[in-house]
């Protein structure tokens, strides 16, 4: 797919002397050091390393772009991948950052998988399994509880958040619904409501 | 677990990640209640120890967290007949999970940039905010419930309730809470 000509226009104009990936290689390498080094949540480190050191992007850059990975479906650190590779080289950017967030991360943890295999029978590691798998799930729904605090000025106001955020849990975590019927009935509703409430 | 799976069943299983992708505002882990749902629940296809591994494992290792996808489809090709079969699981779920999404994504990268100051467009990044938020949160309940199929069990919630007021709370790197899990559950504490 062809990009828009004024997708690259704003980077140019900023001067030549601007850091940027040097190859598709550079970009794949780069994608591939930043997921290795993430331990449960990448996107520390692609701030770290793509604004703080390699300077790729500016700090209001990154936030604009992880807006729109947020807003979009899927995994949220592997839509920034792609949309920072498609800055730079397209199409094929795009493919090379989304190939170096997925492919030595995918193979490391086969591997680790397989080594459980080996040893899923031994209680020990059964039971630091379980173990790992409490606190991961601790891991995720910390992360949620970290964002409330951005429902503080939100449009809807907090107990209309609330009052959503707690229906979206009870039909998911105590009713067990099908996701679909949660995010299309609660979402909808939520949108409409907060687009009634924004300025035209 | 040993599972015959037809051509028609991998392609169910295609599809129902197909849509889960194109549902995953918010992060693959969102969906992972609806995985539990259909994968542990409806078909049997894998066990609740190996969903909570896949979830587990991919957590453990570096990476972004949707490489737990492949895991469930690594899983349920060994159910159905051993590593070949489990390699072609993590191709139909890791394709399934991101095809939607990334072509989505690619394709409203350019358009989001120049129109995110349309009112719907922010009315949607803003409305979803606290479904996207609640989502999250039962997403840990769910997993962690996963392990808690008696009052006996009550060890495995509370771990599981306070890594999650220490990662809110602290900033704790989060390995010193996997290693912590881990011991315990070695020594069978939790």
């Amino acid at each position: 797919m062809p990009l828009p000509p004024d997708h690259f226009a704003s980077a140019a104009e900023k001067g030549s002397s601007r850091p940027q990936p040097q190859s598709l290689t550079d970009l794949f390498v780069s994608f591939t050091l930043l997921a290795l080094q993430g331990f449960g949540g990448v996107l520390a480190v692609v701030q770290r390393e793509l604004v703080e050191k390699k300077r790729w992007l500016t700090r209001e850059e990154f936030v604009e772009e992880w807006a729109v990975a947020q807003i979009m479906p899927g995994p949220n650190v592997v839509n920034l991948s792609l949309m920072i590779g498609h800055r730079y080289f397209g199409l094929r950017g795009a493919m090379a950052a989304l190939a170096g967030m997925l492919t030595v991360p995918l193979m490391v943890v086969l591997m680790l998988a397989l080594v459980y295999a080996q040893f899923a029978h031994h209680p020990g590691v059964a039971g630091a399994l379980r173990g790992m798998g409490a606190v991961a799930a601790g891991l995720i729904a910390a992360t949620g509880l970290k964002l409330m605090g951005a429902l503080k000025h939100h449009p809807l106001g907090l107990p209309m958040c609330i009052a959503l955020a707690v229906m979206c849990f009870s039909g998911i975590a105590l009713m067990r619904l099908p996701l679909v019927y949660v995010l299309l009935g609660l979402g909808v509703t939520a949108c409409t409501l907060t687009y009634r409430k924004l300025d035209r | 677990m040993n599972l015959s799976l037809q051509w028609s069943d991998w392609l169910a299983l295609f599809g129902h990640f197909m849509v889960l992708s194109l549902l995953s505002v918010g992060g693959a882990i969102t969906t992972a209640p609806d995985m539990h749902r259909y994968l542990v629940d409806r078909q049997h296809w894998l066990t609740d120890p190996q969903f909570n591994a896949s979830v587990a494992i991919a957590q453990a290792a570096p990476g972004p967290n949707v490489l737990f996808v492949a895991l469930m489809g690594w899983h349920v090709g060994l159910n159905a007949g051993g590593p070949l079969m489990g390699l072609f699981g993590v191709l139909v779920t890791m394709l399934g999970i991101m095809l939607p999404s990334t072509t989505l994504t690619y394709l409203a990268a350019s358009w989001g940039h120049r129109n995110r100051n349309l009112r719907w467009v922010r009315a949607f990044k803003q409305g979803m905010a606290p479904v996207v938020i609640a989502l999250l949160i039962a997403t840990g309940w769910v997993l962690a419930s996963a392990s808690v199929t008696s009052l006996k069990d009550w060890p495995v919630g509370l771990l599981a309730g306070l890594a999650a007021v220490v990662v809110w709370r602290t900033r704790l790197h989060m390995l010193w809470l996997l290693g912590a899990g881990a011991l315990l559950g070695w020594f069978g504490w939790v």
